[in-house]
């Protein structure tokens, strides 16, 4: 009879049972005991990925950008003046780095590219152990990038981004941004325009084919409309389009008397410059003097348009010209070490750094969850903007807007844009189902590791 | 009607463009075979001499304003041009309102040396090379220039406004008896076309009508046997390639009260421009100034709301549709001569 001879011993089944057990099961005791979440900072260091665009059409605001991030980790770190961190209503941050540990960082560039934006911040985190990534000058780039954050288990805090969806639809639980929105421009813009122009207006509105441009028409319309103005026009423009005549055009065939530029950087610098060209600005339609709008306004966009900008209404996050403690504060740090005044996105990812570093402070770790749970709901002052808070619903930060003007006689190439209005919270801020930012949900944190 | 003359008119300008970047790029190509990819950064290059040359004349020194003062609340500085001193400050006030049509004297001999030293120094060592090792190295070049301008401009566009005189917009409604106001066409646009046609007009006249217009026309057809009658075919080609830069450089100089100019301006021109010179015949200069019009005229055309919304997205795919059709129905495109790209 046959002996049946399987080829090992039960002795051998289990000794190699064992060791195969303990192997599938070492990443997660390793992992569990030694990497609690993404990156976790082990020696006396923590590192910090600052994404931005040092290349393409956004390198110059870019750049501004990664002067503000080298000036928070100054102040983060103890040097300098502290700036905003002496008039910041929190006051966890002592000028000893973050949880005591000296804060360091690395930069990648964004390209104003989706793919590209990704692949610097994958490589950040992946290759540099950055614990937080932040910056940026488009929304598309911000959407891409919180989503990977949100998959690789880190905080992303947004830098330049204007669009509804990046606390809208695209929503994350890992990312948060300070900067406001194309809602809060329409309803801050809508009374202002009401009160210059009358309620009695016709409306044609160009807007960049692109997710951002599509956000901003619908909210400025939106606002507009309820407040009677009527839109007789709106037409997409390609995104790469440099020569906006063709468009400029039939608006002039048109009976509008109101020309709303959704465009940023380079479309608006172009579009508004060939409005002014064909005379826009000098005819009188329906009666009425012919105005421009443009709903978001940059200082270093201000500066491509030249003179153009005179007089015409837009809206920003910040400026500099602001009178309140906390702006002064950085302009005085900003312009002391970089001789000229911040922009508006060296504001904002300024301000986004202080606030991820208070946040873990606050929580005692770096754990992203729990970075999370310490900027949800949050209520702070004294960083520009007046009293704000980061809303738990949707992690957007809801605080005044201002209101600007392209100013008739500026006395340096700075001082393009003068405060019409500083538009209070109360009057930009929505409910969390608002249908211009409804879908998505932030699911839950994620720490990664 | 007076819809469709504005979009004339608008294609008009932007044929301007096009037809002058193309006849450069078929001056290069009929002349030495080469595939200029860094066109377009010449185009660029020469909007940057009008930048440059508004820089220049706005060179200031300081003067401190105990009266007003900065954004830290230091005393104000006060910068004053030179040029102010030197000229007084009614003519250095003309002269900064007026650097760019003055642009165009100051930007003939750098682009011609930028055209010489691009063609001795590198474009000459791939003469015998294929064409896709041209296009990479040429493509390779605008890409070094366009970041070398950025580095010492930056990224955002420079305001570079037209002469006070020529800014505002004419009133063509009222000329052509239609309602006031319903024809209106900036003036420096119309400054920008006449420029583009008699630079058109008198690089044609000078191949046709000088004796060095004629051997290199000659060149261009045979270039063999005019070397083999004593000529130096090949020194005449490196004049005319200085002389499409010239006039790459100049369109560009023109352009920039148009659109504030940018580092990346050329590149927003170049593919176009190839587009143009294929459906205007490879080789042909005729084809390419007939071509780069028609194809401004139609992409005007196709930005019409009506057309627009008719059919969405045509503006952004009119010049590529048409050249695939004419591609079709004349496979040398509107003007191209028999022999030229064909094996």
């Amino acid at each position: 009879m046959a002996k049946f001879n399987p080829g090992f011993s039960r002795r051998g089944l289990l000794k190699a049972s064992a060791v195969a057990g303990v192997g599938l099961a070492a990443p997660t005791v390793f992992s569990s005991k030694a990497y609690a979440y993404t990156n976790e900072p082990k020696g006396g260091t923590v590192t910090l990925g600052f994404n931005v665009p040092q290349s393409g059409p956004y390198a110059d605001e870019g750049a501004d950008e990664l002067r503000a991030y080298e000036l928070a980790v100054e102040h983060l770190n103890g040097g300098g003046d502290g700036g905003m961190m002496n008039t910041f209503s929190s006051k966890a941050l002592k000028g000893n780095g973050i949880l005591g540990k000296k804060v360091e960082y690395v930069t990648g560039d964004t390209q104003t590219k989706s793919d590209a934006a990704r692949a610097s911040a994958k490589s950040m985190i992946e290759k540099d152990g950055a614990i937080m990534i932040t910056g940026g000058s488009s929304s598309g780039v911000a959407v891409a990038v919180q989503g990977l954050c949100q998959e690789a288990g880190v905080i992303f805090m947004a830098g330049l981004t204007h669009s509804n969806d990046t606390t809208g639809k695209d929503k994350k639980a890992n990312g948060f941004r300070h900067f406001f929105n194309s809602y809060m421009s329409g309803a801050a813009l809508a009374p202002v325009l009401g009160k210059a122009y009358g309620t009695d207006r016709k409306a044609y509105h160009l807007t960049a084919d692109y997710n951002w441009g599509y956000t901003t028409e619908e909210a400025v319309r939106s606002s507009t409309e309820a407040m009677g103005w009527e839109t007789v026009g709106a037409v997409k423009t390609p995104l790469a389009q440099t020569d906006f005549s063709s468009y400029i055009t039939p608006v002039l065939q048109s009976d509008a008397d109101v020309l709303v530029l959704n465009h940023y950087g380079g479309n608006m610098v172009n579009s508004l410059t060939n409005a002014v060209q064909f005379g826009l600005r000098d005819r009188v339609v329906n009666g009425k003097n012919f105005e421009i709008v443009v709903p978001l306004y940059s200082r270093l966009m201000a500066k491509g348009a030249g003179a153009n900008v005179k007089g015409i209404f837009g809206s920003t996050n910040w400026h500099w010209s602001l009178t309140d403690d906390g702006s002064k504060e950085f302009v005085k740090s900003f312009g002391t070490k970089y001789g000229f005044p911040p922009s508006q996105a060296a504001h904002t990812c300024y301000v986004q750094a202080l606030l991820y570093a208070d946040a873990v402070e606050r929580a005692g770790s770096f754990n992203p969850c729990a970075v999370v749970e310490a900027l949800e709901g949050f209520e702070f002052d004294g960083m520009g903007n007046g009293p704000t808070l980061y809303r738990a619903d949707d992690h957007q930060c809801f605080k005044d807007v201002l209101v600007v003007k392209g100013k008739e006689n500026p006395t340096s190439e700075f001082d393009l844009l003068e405060i019409v209005e500083i538009t209070p919270v109360a009057q930009v801020t929505y409910a969390p189902d608002h249908p211009q930012v409804a879908g998505g949900s932030l699911g839950k944190c994620n720490p990664g590791a | 009607m007076d819809a469709v003359i504005l979009q004339i008119l608008n294609g008009l300008d932007k044929g301007s463009a096009y037809a002058l970047i193309a006849l450069g790029l078929t001056l290069i190509f009929g002349t030495l075979g080469v595939v200029n990819f860094a066109h377009g950064a010449l185009f660029m290059l020469g909007a940057f001499c009008a930048v440059t040359l508004s820089k220049i004349f706005t060179i200031s020194y300081e003067t401190i304003d105990p009266v007003r003062k900065d954004f830290l609340g230091n005393p104000l500085k006060v910068e004053t041009p030179y040029i102010f001193d030197w000229f007084g400050p009614d003519v250095g006030t003309a002269m900064i309102e007026w650097s760019v049509p003055l642009a165009i004297l100051f930007s003939i001999p750098i682009m011609i040396l930028v055209g010489l030293s691009m063609e001795r120094g590198l474009i000459k060592y791939f003469y015998k090379r294929p064409h896709a090792d041209q296009i990479l190295v040429t493509f390779g070049l605008a890409i070094v220039l366009q970041e070398i301008i950025k580095y010492f401009y930056g990224a955002n566009p420079i305001p570079t406004p037209a002469p006070p005189a020529l800014t505002g917009s004419a009133d063509f409604g009222v000329l052509l008896g239609f309602d006031a106001g319903s024809i209106i066409y900036p003036y420096w646009r119309l400054v920008y076309f006449v420029f583009a046609a008699v630079i058109i007009g008198g690089v044609f006249a000078f191949l046709r009508y000088t004796t060095f217009g004629m051997v290199v026309r000659a060149g261009m057809a045979d270039r063999e046997t005019v070397g083999l009658l004593g000529i130096n075919i090949d020194k005449r080609f490196t004049i005319m390639f200085a002389l499409a830069a010239c006039v790459a450089g100049l369109a560009g100089v023109m352009y920039t009260p148009i659109n504030s100019p940018n580092y990346h301006m050329g590149m927003d021109f170049l593919v176009l421009s190839f587009v143009v010179v294929v459906v205007g015949g490879m080789g042909s200069l005729e084809g390419a100034v007939a071509a780069g019009f028609l194809l401004g005229v139609l992409e005007s055309f196709a930005s019409m709301g009506e057309i627009v919304s008719l059919l969405p997205g045509i503006n952004q795919i009119i010049i590529y549709l048409v050249a695939i059709i004419i591609l079709l129905t004349r496979p040398r495109g509107l003007m191209g001569r028999k022999g030229v790209m064909e094996e």
